[in-house]
């Protein structure tokens, strides 16, 4: 077995350390979706799938597959007990609402102040945001995933985002898989950039030189270093 | 169509989209091709009408779905919030020859619910500070900023139903309910199919998601396939 760690696969697992027990918690579809196995796994942890289904359970043997039981990225699923399934409406009204605690999406672009850009690329790739602009707002807390450089070596962690905007000052804390960035709301509403943790083997100088946005460093006036990853 | 002790209930598919006329507007219910009403929108490819708008959470994939209509160059706008696994529509955008809404999911099913209960608008923060606040209103509720967004009432709804009764009573199976009970509520002629047509009075009153008012026309879905767009099998 190769010791080799894929980026996502560093994002992945320090994303599970976001769900905590008992939470609800909406996943997006891509890479946020390996968290399924984790966050069923996870005591009291209920899926949201904004679909119509409140208790996602694992993928289902070949004699559960059922065409009517699928989940936002339209996998075919299975509902643990003491699920729920409703309306479309329904759905959104739990997120718009406030009833989730936690929202972990996909991202193209993250900026300084927060802002998430992960549904389109003008004249190349048309997505759609599905619930994506809901959840940025109604979930309690917005994690966003992604790897720090694009194929192009380009940073995404931009001073402010070139791509059209999924939400302004939406993301609550961004993980890579270079670092852990937190984005603290200040009193005028706006948010700040602060490094808390690197990934293992990552310097705070390595992220600086991918990094395209400015950053602080967490700890006392800014100079000390942030926590390790173990 | 059929009327009396048949109620709402019509032969076929056929019969049923038979109106759908030029330029019309139809909410259609589904996710991906999950609920999606199937044989309805293979009656109208047949059926043929053109200058289509529909408002549909997706729009199927090429061979299925909505993709039917878009591949045959019946559909004129597509209102949907995601769209991403449908390669004739990625061609169709980018060329500039389908008109596109692309609407935040909740805002999407919100503009549903309220068409069909009579709320013209409703202000949501989905989408502020985006491209999709263009040119609407905009008011802090709160300190917090809210777009303002209106209702769709649709010329005519199709949704897919797990079993149905003549006087359009239906019940949903798991995900497939999605959008389907909201279109339901949107359509001005509302064509259900059904997997299942039942006696009135079979269905439990407390179990019926949609109540038969929304509903003008039942069709009993000839049995077919249900595509799954992504089957995973667990390793266990």
């Amino acid at each position: 077995m190769s010791a080799t760690v894929t980026p996502r696969e560093l994002i992945i697992a320090r994303a599970a350390q976001e769900i905590a027990d008992g939470m609800v918690v909406n996943l997006g579809i891509g890479m946020p979706t390996l968290l399924a196995d984790v966050g069923v796994a996870r005591a009291g942890v209920l899926l949201q799938s904004e679909n119509g289904l409140l208790g996602i359970g694992p993928y289902p043997t070949e004699d559960e597959v059922d065409p009517d039981l699928i989940n936002a990225g339209k996998e075919t699923v299975t509902a643990v007990a003491g699920h729920a399934y409703f309306d479309s409406a329904e759905s959104f009204a739990m997120i718009r609402g406030g009833h989730v605690d936690l929202a972990i999406l996909g991202g193209m672009e993250v900026s300084a102040g927060g802002d998430l850009a992960n549904w389109m690329v003008p004249g190349k790739l048309v997505k759609g945001m599905g619930g994506a602009m809901d959840l940025v707002h109604g979930a309690k807390r917005t994690v966003v995933v992604m790897e720090h450089l694009s194929k192009a070596g380009e940073s995404k962690v931009k001073p402010a985002c070139t791509l059209p905007l999924t939400g302004r000052g939406v993301v609550d804390r961004l993980i890579t898989d270079l670092a852990v960035f937190d984005l603290p709301r200040a009193a005028d509403g706006s948010r700040e950039l602060v490094l808390v943790e690197t990934q293992p083997g990552v310097t705070v100088e390595q992220v600086r030189e991918r990094t395209e946005a400015e950053f602080r460093v967490a700890g006392a006036d800014g100079d000390s270093e942030p926590v390790v990853a173990s | 169509m059929t009327t009396g002790t048949a109620g709402k209930v019509v032969a076929s598919a056929a019969e049923a989209v038979a109106d759908v006329r030029d330029g019309a507007t139809l909410a259609v219910g589904g996710f991906g091709l999950c609920g999606i009403p199937q044989a309805t929108i293979a009656a109208l490819r047949d059926q043929g009408a053109r200058d289509l708008t529909a408002v549909s959470n997706n729009c199927g994939v090429d061979d299925a779905g909505l993709g039917l209509l878009l591949a045959n160059g019946q559909i004129r706008k597509m209102v949907s919030s995601y769209v991403g696994e449908n390669k004739t529509f990625e061609r169709l955008f980018l060329s500039g020859e389908l008109e596109v809404e692309l609407v935040p999911q909740g805002t999407l099913a919100e503009r549903l619910r309220a068409g069909g209960a009579g709320i013209p608008a409703f202000y949501t923060p989905a989408g502020v500070g985006t491209p999709v606040a263009d040119g609407k209103e905009t008011r802090a509720f709160d300190g917090r900023d809210h777009v303002l967004e209106h209702a769709i009432v649709a010329d005519f709804a199709l949704v897919r139903a797990w079993k149905g009764d003549a006087l359009g009573n239906l019940v949903y199976r798991r995900t497939a309910r999605n959008f389907n009970p909201l279109a339901a509520a949107a359509g001005r002629v509302t064509i259900a199919e059904v997997e299942q047509l039942v006696e009135v009075g079979e269905l439990d009153g407390d179990a019926i998601h949609t109540p038969g008012l929304y509903v003008q026309r039942v069709v009993q879905a000839p049995p077919g396939e249900k595509r799954i767009e992504r089957r995973m099998v667990a390793s266990r």
